[in-house]
């Protein structure tokens, strides 16, 4: 213990005397640019952001290009992403007869792709590119499918032998979720909503933990993305109320309230179509803030040794240890999240579909549910 | 601000790849592997209870195993005891016959005794008669004119001797 606290505390005045001798030589040509300061939000948002082409680590210049598609003024376009992210004749790309290109800082379209009709920008009908983001889902799904096809090409060929490594790790997970979360809340309707519930599951967990990773397939901030946690939350709205009981539509609207809460005025009815709603919007906020948060935590950190960096070499040392430090820290307590707000949104959707399974024999045990779902709503 | 706007074409292809992601998961994955891990929990439900069995019989067999060596041991001792009593028997049973039979022998040996004697007797007497004739011939020769008192004194001598026999 003492050695160790020893250790890191020698580690952190080597790293405090080193960059005063090292890189006071080596950055005398970016001064310029330290002085101007760094663009913090600029980088965040970048970093959080979509956008056409993917970054090729340790490098701002290349992107591995991915497909434009969009629906101009003239009709469908298809186009490499290299076209416009490139410096090439301006970042401007003739397409037939349309001309497209990046909208800038400036502009309100800003970062995407833009046509450009008598000098003007305006947005494309329908952009449905191939981007960064869309890029990682498609990778997303295809390590769900593998990992979980994997685990079903065993039971198919070996049978009853216990699965080993990743496969037991993942059936593992599997039985976790569905004997732990899936199976005492639904009961005897587990089976028949268990595929959605693990798919969302293993989705969202795959997805976290892609976004955790700093470069290529990772890297994209997906469910750090208010679109696909909106996406997952929409199906788990419709699973809900396509699914859901006469009891549950009763309970909406004439709810087992005194009448004076329903007639003249229709509060609770109200009340409760509300909640319909704010059910998918609270599962899109929670998981997109939560992920987006992290990562937004970890870049800053980062960010802050180059903020630093202009108070001077001993400075920018220090800040560079205890940032590295508590960005390692941030990121395994991203691991966590990662489980956790798959989990989390696993079992609130299973908790929504299941209070749409109601059928009214038990109306405390209704009550007790809903008491619960408040409960784990205002725990997060 | 631009994280807090839903882009239409993320949304577009997050709903078609989830789409097909759940319909290939919802037919080739979940209920493979749910049925698998239902089975595989069946099997080792089968195999405890079975092995819980084959232990409480195999406890059974042994307890069975021991009532039968004690049953076993137990006749031996009845067996042997058995013996050991016909053994004694038959010993008896032996020496009464011995002791019967010696008893017969020696009855029938009494009685040719007595038939001897009887016999050795009879032919005494008739001996000694035939002597006491002799006798009175020879007393008749020398003293023949007292015949009478002669022939008294014979008889009552004669008396005499069967007496004493």
């Amino acid at each position: 213990m003492i050695r160790q606290l020893f250790t890191t505390i020698a580690l952190a005045l080597i790293a405090l005397l080193l960059p005063s001798t090292a890189l006071a030589s080596g950055h005398d040509g970016d001064n310029t640019e330290a002085k101007e300061g760094v663009d913090a939000q600029g980088i965040i948002f970048d970093h959080l952001g979509d956008g056409y082409g993917w970054e090729v680590p340790f490098n701002h210049h290349k992107r591995i290009p991915l497909p434009v598609i969009v629906w101009g003024s003239d009709g469908l376009h298809v186009f490499s992403s290299s076209r416009v992210t490139g410096s090439a004749n301006g970042g401007v790309w003739r397409d037939g007869n349309a001309e497209f290109k990046i909208a800038g800082k400036d502009s309100k379209y800003k970062g995407k792709v833009v046509e450009i009709i008598d000098g003007k920008e305006v947005k494309p009908v329908i952009d449905i590119s191939i981007t960064k983001n869309v890029c990682g889902v498609f990778i997303a799904v295809l390590l769900t499918i593998w990992s979980i096809l994997s685990v079903a090409r065993w039971h198919k060929t070996q049978g009853m032998k216990a699965p080993r490594r990743m496969t037991g790790a993942i059936e593992f997970v599997i039985i976790f979720i569905y004997d732990g979360v899936i199976k005492p809340t639904l009961k005897q309707k587990a089976d028949k909503f268990a595929p959605y519930l693990l798919t969302v599951f293993f989705f969202i967990l795959i997805m976290n933990l892609l976004g955790l990773i700093v470069i290529f397939p990772g890297g994209a901030n997906l469910t750090g993305n208010i679109a696909v946690t909106l996406v997952l939350a929409l199906f788990t709205f419709f699973v809900t109320n396509i699914f859901a009981t006469k009891h549950y539509w009763k309970e909406i609207f004439n709810p087992d309230v005194p009448w004076w809460l329903k007639y003249p005025l229709p509060i609770m009815p109200l009340i409760e179509i509300v909640s319909i709603f704010t059910k998918p919007a609270a599962l899109t906020v929670r998981l997109f803030a939560n992920m987006m948060g992290g990562h937004m935590i970890v870049i800053v950190l980062t960010l802050l040794i180059f903020i630093f960096a202009a108070m001077g070499p001993a400075v920018t040392g220090a800040t560079a240890v205890v940032s590295i430090m508590f960005s390692v820290f941030m990121l395994l307590i991203d691991v966590l999240v990662s489980f956790i707000q798959a989990y989390v949104f696993t079992m609130l959707s299973t908790l929504f579909i299941a209070l749409g399974q109601e059928d009214g024999h038990h109306e405390k045990d209704h009550h007790a549910d809903e008491a619960k779902a408040a409960a784990v709503t205002d725990a997060k | 601000m631009e994280l807090f706007t839903p882009d239409f074409g993320l949304i577009f292809w997050m709903f078609v790849s989830f789409a097909i992601l759940f319909l290939i998961l919802w037919k080739w994955g979940w209920p493979v592997i749910m049925k698998g891990v239902s089975d595989r929990a069946d099997l080792i439900d089968k195999g405890v209870e079975y092995a819980q069995n084959a232990k409480e019989q195999l406890d059974h067999a042994r307890e069975e195993a021991n009532k039968y060596i004690e049953d076993a041991r137990r006749q031996q001792a009845e067996m042997l005891r058995e013996t050991d009593k016909m053994k004694n028997q038959l010993i008896e049973e032996a020496r009464n016959a011995a002791q019967a039979a010696a008893k017969k022998e020696m009855d029938a040996a009494k009685l040719s005794i007595q038939q001897e004697r009887k016999a050795a007797e009879e032919q005494f007497r008739t001996e000694v008669s035939t002597f006491a004739l002799d006798i009175a011939q020879k007393v008749v020769r020398g003293q023949l004119k007292e015949d009478k008192a002669q022939e008294k004194l014979v008889n009552s001598l004669l008396d005499e001797m069967e007496k004493k026999n």
